[in-house]
């Protein structure tokens, strides 16, 4: 892994994706998408808080940028489905928003920062299933760090980073963090 | 949050916020094909109401089902109780029958502070005596916030908000969880009353004093009435119904000195009539429909924060 | 405690106590010789052969306590305590001596039920009964009971009282007040007027307003006062005021005994040191009537007590049964029990914040109580010639946790895991142990 080019500033931990890298995995994503989807055809996007949102809500620009189409786009919160709850104290509850004409018959792609053990997503496509019947649901992360638990994958993955289950991924946005970049502390890495 | 909601002194700001915020979210599942949510799938809420209350037990139950827990009812009439057993026993009874959570409404102050003593789960106070009654404050709050701080007011409380209850207050277990959970989110709240309805000990509490309610109209944000018991006027609290609805009860005329957005709220049921009019009630500035679409909603908010994550620890006592 | 090796007659040398006196610093340690049932010798070299001996190293010696104001519930309310338990738990207590109030079940408006009551204190032998005389029959406020054939009777009733409820119709009162005059009696009232405190829980004040209890207020103690005060000295009777609990009310009393009228009062120990902010949690154990008041009251009360404005402690011991404590308050009974502990609670409230001495303390636990009480035979300070009644107390014994359990049959004390100084070791009723080493004889 070689150094970044404008080093993330400011955490413990070695930065595996600088700005520059999480635009252009985007911008590809993007292009996935409407290649997979003929041309964007019924797809919604909808970003699982927090870092999911604004993820999704570039992915809607991008696309809107080639091909100008207006993608709808949306967030959906999974805390009441997650499998995890008893195991922490009740959470604060994330937004849901669905774009006006809702997610039946359309081809929902969840967009979100990390795809780790699978729960999350699992709790998304539960969600979804309250909400009406979508064509298909696809899925688009921006890291895959493996250690899934759940026969679960993602169709658009931005990079695929192999972790020890010791380390922590973190992503920042500007949106949420004030900048961009993908760091990974703990055990084995070392700035 | 702690195990139990019996006073709505129990909710610092942050709590009382995540509440509403939670129950805003919540809010949306009502115009959802599925109105379900799985969280509370096999925890069991136990509805102990020792008074009758249809609405109120309806409200809990309504929210109890759409996070999917069980729910039992337990109404004091031609039930053991009735029957004469204390309500020590009937809570060992309820423990044995492994309630999560126990929503209780009872005649005398203090019996939710007793059920908590004796049973592990948690403890909803649904109004005890003339205590507290926090659920129904959290609800006027919630139903204020929306209609005077907009659609999307997560996050913000009620500050600068200016509220008047009216009525009577001596008696009140809405008044008292109201003074301070709307004073906790920042509210100015003024209490209007005849001298008779309000505690001695008043000038404690945070909130003002007026025996003028014409004074206090235009400069209400929010007007609640509170209701008039009948009784009252035999135990020379006021004259008669026609001087107490003379000078604090809500016409058209009082109604029409209200500031532009200004909302009448009423936490039910009423005296149509007696503290409030009929054309009050039935007008755009009333919210006493939609208080009882907000009960479901943020009693589900806090039946989901309280049973929603990890269990407290046993050794956690109420007191 | 040594065995006696001559013939043992009965009697007892207690020997290293001290005996406090007003206003002495640091009063020498003596012996006390009882023998025949009473006090035959002090001194600080005695010797008796065939007395057994008691060292009361460290202990203080006061005349046997008299408690005017306890509830031995018995007959009627069994389950609760009976006079075998009650007196068991008064000698603990240190007392020799308990007026045992009317409100059983018959009530004790007649001569029957009271000479019932102090047979039943005679064949327990822990303590002496005194029964006290109901003023109206059945306590109904409205006919004067037979309070002459009380007097009369072997029980030799003199306090006479309808405590648990007032006497409030001031002509029943003032009929009362003037017809005991004929045989030296003294009419007890409980103040509370009915109308001010229906259905009421809790002093009415912050507390009240708060928790969503119908309040107790003070004036309703206080107009009762004031009002059969004036009655007293109009028709120029004795009144005895119970449980005094506001400061309003110790203040009145102080007026009316300015202006020479024969006004007395006592004072519990749980309103010398709680306050009504304890019923934060609605624990009933906490509920009492005249209801536990504020920081200003118990201020005043101890104030009062110390100066003799407030003549005595009673304890109003009201032993209830556990499920009458258990639910929710509006339902639980009224009063805390207090025999085994007052002695203690007066340490802390009196004695060890320096408003009384030990000296103070026999005149206002044993002395007055007995006078106020027309009891012959009690609350005669240590002396040759007075009677055998004493009690050991050593008051540097370490703080310990009050426990519920003891000799009374009820549990509700007010005082349960509460940490209070000073033991009682043992007392004496007409020269024999009825309480050694703090464990009845």
């Amino acid at each position: 892994m070689c150094a970044a080019s404008s080093p993330v500033a400011g955490r413990d931990g070695l930065a595996v994706l600088d700005a520059e890298q999480i635009r252009r995995a985007l911008t590809r994503i993007a292009h996935e998408i409407l290649e997979r989807t003929h041309g964007g055809d019924g797809v919604i996007l909808l970003g699982i808080p927090t870092r999911g949102v604004p993820l999704a809500r570039r992915l809607a620009a991008r696309i809107g940028e080639f091909e100008r189409l207006d993608v709808p786009c949306g967030s959906l919160d999974v805390t009441m489905h997650r499998d995890d709850l008893r195991l922490h104290p009740a959470r604060a509850l994330g937004r849901t928003d669905l774009p006006p004409g809702g997610v039946d018959g359309t081809t929902v792609v969840l967009v979100d920062d990390v795809l780790y053990s699978g729960r999350t997503v699992r709790a998304a496509l539960d969600a979804l299933n309250d909400l009406g019947r979508p064509r298909a649901v696809q899925l688009a992360v921006l890291v895959d760090r493996g250690h899934r638990e759940l026969p679960i994958r993602a169709d658009y993955v931005g990079k695929n980073l192999p972790t020890s289950q010791r380390e922590v991924v973190h992503v920042l946005l500007t949106e949420v963090d004030g900048q961009d970049g993908v760091m990974i502390s703990g055990e084995g890495r070392r700035p | 949050m702690k195990r139990h909601l019996i006073s709505a002194a129990d909710l610092s700001r942050a709590d009382a916020l995540l509440i509403l915020d939670t129950a805003e979210e919540l809010a949306s599942l009502a115009d959802r094909p599925i109105k379900k949510l799985p969280t509370l799938r096999g925890r069991t809420v136990v509805n102990l109401f020792y008074e009758d209350s249809t609405r109120t037990r309806i409200s809990f139950e309504a929210a109890a089902k759409r996070l999917s827990a069980d729910v039992i009812n337990f109404s004091a009439k031609g039930s053991s109780v009735a029957k004469g057993e204390s309500l020590k026993d009937t809570a060992l009874t309820l423990e044995a029958m492994g309630a999560d959570a126990v929503v209780i409404r009872h005649g005398a102050s203090g019996a939710a502070h007793r059920l908590a003593g004796w049973v592990q789960g948690s403890v909803l106070n649904a109004g005890d005596g003339t205590h507290e009654h926090p659920t129904q404050a959290l609800l006027d709050a919630f139903t204020i916030r929306r209609r005077l701080k907009g659609a999307d007011a997560r996050g913000t409380g009620l500050d600068g908000l200016r509220v008047t209850i009216v009525g009577d207050v001596l008696h009140s277990r809405v008044a008292r969880s109201n003074v301070l959970l709307l004073s906790t989110l920042g509210a100015e709240v003024t209490l209007a009353a005849p001298p008779t309805l309000l505690p001695l000990a008043v000038g404690s509490w945070p909130c003002a004093v007026s025996y003028d309610l014409d004074s206090e109209l235009p400069k209400s944000d929010v007007v609640m009435m509170l209701r008039v018991q009948q009784e009252r006027m035999t135990a020379a609290y006021f004259p008669s119904v026609r001087e107490y609805s003379r000078r604090y009860g809500l016409d058209a005329a009082r109604m029409a000195r209200l500031p532009g957005p200004a909302i009448v709220m009423h936490p039910g049921p009423m005296n149509r009539g007696v503290e409030i009019a009929a054309e009050v009630a039935d007008s755009v500035r009333s919210t006493i429909v939609e208080q009882v679409a907000n009960g479901v909603t943020t009693r589900m908010a806090v039946l989901y924060l309280l049973l929603g994550g990890m269990e407290f620890p046993a050794t956690e006592v109420a007191q | 405690m040594t065995g006696s090796p001559v013939t043992d007659d009965g009697s007892w040398l207690i020997k290293g106590v001290t005996i406090p006196a007003s206003g002495k610093q640091g009063e020498e340690p003596t012996s006390i010789l009882l023998r025949g049932g009473s006090v035959t010798a002090i001194g600080p070299d005695l010797d008796h052969p065939g007395a057994r001996t008691f060292d009361a190293g460290g202990l203080i010696a006061l005349p046997g306590l008299v408690d005017l104001h306890t509830h031995l519930r018995e007959p009627g309310r069994e389950d609760a305590e009976t006079v075998e338990t009650g007196t068991a738990a008064a000698a603990l207590g240190g007392y020799t001596a308990v007026h045992a109030m009317a409100n059983t079940d018959p009530v004790a408006d007649t001569a029957g039920v009271v000479e019932q009551v102090w047979r039943l204190g005679r064949a327990a032998g822990h303590c002496d009964v005194q029964p006290v005389g109901a003023v109206t029959v059945g306590l109904n406020g409205a006919r004067l009971a037979e309070l002459g054939t009380m007097a009369d009777s072997a029980a030799r009733v003199r306090v006479f009282s309808d405590d648990g409820r007032c006497v409030s119709d001031p002509l029943l009162m003032r009929r009362a007040l003037e017809y005991v005059k004929a045989f030296d009696g003294v009419i007890a009232q409980h103040a509370q007027d009915p109308r001010l405190t229906e259905g009421a829980q809790l002093n009415e004040g912050e507390m009240s307003a708060r928790l969503g209890l119908a309040g107790w207020p003070a004036v309703a103690e206080e107009a009762v006062i004031a009002r059969d005060c004036l009655l007293a000295a109009h028709v120029g009777s004795a009144l005895h005021v119970c449980h005094v609990s506001t400061a309003g009310s110790a203040e009145i009393i102080r007026w009316a005994k300015s202006k020479g009228w024969q006004v007395t009062a006592e004072v519990t120990p749980h309103h010398l040191l709680l306050t009504d902010e304890l019923a934060a949690g609605y624990d009933p154990v906490f509920k009492v009537n005249p209801p536990l008041r504020t920081e200003a009251d118990v201020a005043e009360l101890r104030r009062a007590l110390a100066d003799g404005t407030i003549d005595c402690v009673a304890t109003d011991h009201a032993p209830h049964p556990v499920e009458a404590k258990e639910s929710e308050w509006a339902e639980a009974a009224f009063g805390m029990t207090g025999l085994e502990t007052a002695l203690r609670v007066v340490q802390r409230a009196m004695v060890d914040t320096g408003l009384l001495d030990w000296a103070g303390v026999a005149d206002r636990m044993s002395v007055r109580p007995a006078r106020i009480g027309r009891l012959t035979g009690h609350g005669t300070p240590l002396a040759p010639g007075a009677p055998g009644h004493l009690t050991l107390y050593d008051p540097a014994a370490p703080a310990e946790a009050v426990t519920p359990a003891g000799a009374s049959k009820s549990r509700n004390t007010p005082f349960a895991g509460m940490e209070l100084p000073g033991r009682v070791v043992a007392t004496f009723l007409r020269g024999a142990p009825t309480v050694l080493d703090g464990k009845l004889a």
